[in-house]
């Protein structure tokens, strides 16, 4: 089957990030498709670049990375919620004049229209949150 | 198929699990994760409306969530069936769709 | 469901929150106003807390926040026209539609006369409803 997943906290305050994390591995062993993950609210925060968690804590959005970067996993951050939020790729941040950029390898940035193709594409939309 | 409901807060802290259920049609199922696992303890003072609602709907919950706040399987209300993340990701194929309760 | 090469899937979005104490409410409306471009099937559903997202008289001047109860007007004009509110939950606020803003659009298909976009249901109506969904949005 084809999933698409939203996750809509940030990692860490609350747990969906970990259930999603987990539910979206369990799937790919079970060798259904990740059409795409999508962050929203608070979520985008996953995809930041500047997280350093304690050693002997998970690193939450190094997870996503790796496993974008293992299954080519589509990880998309919502764009007007990252701007809310101070999470910018490298042309966001060029585009407003801002110093630095501060979004991880493996995600992208781009509309709510991802979302709802997401749920039309997919066979399954599952919503991680609080 | 009817639908996967899922639960992630406990009955004493928000009305989810209780919206849901009411909320929650004959042949469909709730699955608890996160601190929702807490509704799936036995001899709280929800139990009774979770074994009432296990009359029109399956109910399951999600083990690692149990283990990680030390609550032992063998202390869920009777009925209700303990599963892993593979099997969540069964449950979302057998029904129709999926509707978290946030 | 198959609209010639077009899927239309049936979408809801299904608010149980206040406004303001979250960005929830509000962040659930900038998807529907975009949704809508999608030509899908739309459910908007205010339930539990969610009733009060559609609070006449909403001020936000003194605190400070935005005041995005008027955008849901607009919901006619993207013609989304399925909002189902839950009686059971304004009973239990002690509320009735009265309190709640007017909804409506206009319908193409009746020379554009105007209509009641709000749906009041049941409980075991709302249940009947969401279970005919394809994918439900909750955030």
């Amino acid at each position: 089957m084809k999933y698409g997943i939203l996750v809509n906290e940030g990692p860490y305050t609350h747990q969906a990030s970990d259930s999603a994390l987990a539910f979206t591995k369990a799937a790919l062993e079970k060798g259904h498709e990740i059409f795409r993950v999508f962050f929203y609210h608070d979520g985008v925060n996953n995809g930041t670049s500047l997280a350093i968690p304690p050693q002997d804590d998970r690193h939450i959005p190094n997870q996503w990375s790796e496993l974008a970067k293992e299954y080519n996993i589509d990880l998309v951050l919502c764009v007007a919620a990252a701007q809310r939020r101070g999470l910018l790729d490298e042309s966001e941040a060029k585009r407003n004049s801002k110093a630095a950029s501060n979004m991880i390898e493996g995600f992208r940035i781009s509309g709510l229209g991802q979302l709802i193709e997401a749920g039309i594409q997919g066979d399954r939309m599952v919503v991680f949150g609080d | 198929m009817s639908m996967l409901h899922t639960v992630n807060k406990s009955p004493f802290e928000r009305n989810t699990l209780e919206s849901c259920i009411s909320l929650a049609v004959p042949g469909s199922a709730i699955l608890l994760i996160e601190d929702g696992v807490i509704g799936a303890m036995a001899n709280t003072k929800h139990s009774e409306m979770v074994k009432a609602a296990m009359a029109n709907v399956k109910i399951y919950v999600l083990g690692p969530d149990l283990k990680a706040r030390g609550l032992n399987e063998g202390n869920v209300v009777d009925g209700i069936s303990v599963v892993g993340y593979g099997e969540f990701v069964d449950l979302t194929t057998e029904h129709s769709a999926v509707q978290s309760w946030l | 469901m198959e609209d010639g090469d077009q899927v239309i899937k049936k979408f809801m979005y299904m608010n149980r929150k206040a406004p303001y104490g979250t960005i929830y409410a509000w962040e659930s409306l900038e998807v529907v106003l975009i949704a809508a471009a999608f030509d899908q099937d739309i459910s908007l559903v205010f339930a539990d807390d969610g009733v009060y997202q559609l609070m006449k008289d909403q001020n936000t001047e003194e605190v400070g926040m935005k005041n995005f109860s008027k955008t849901y007007s607009a919901l006619g004009d993207y013609d989304i026209k399925k909002i189902y509110i839950e009686q059971e939950s304004l009973e239990e606020r002690g509320l009735s539609l009265e309190d709640l803003q007017g909804l409506k659009y206009e319908d193409e298909d009746d020379d554009w006369a105007e209509k009641d976009s709000i749906i009041l249901v049941s409980r075991a109506e709302l249940a009947k409803v969401i279970d005919e969904q394809d994918v439900v949005f909750s955030f």
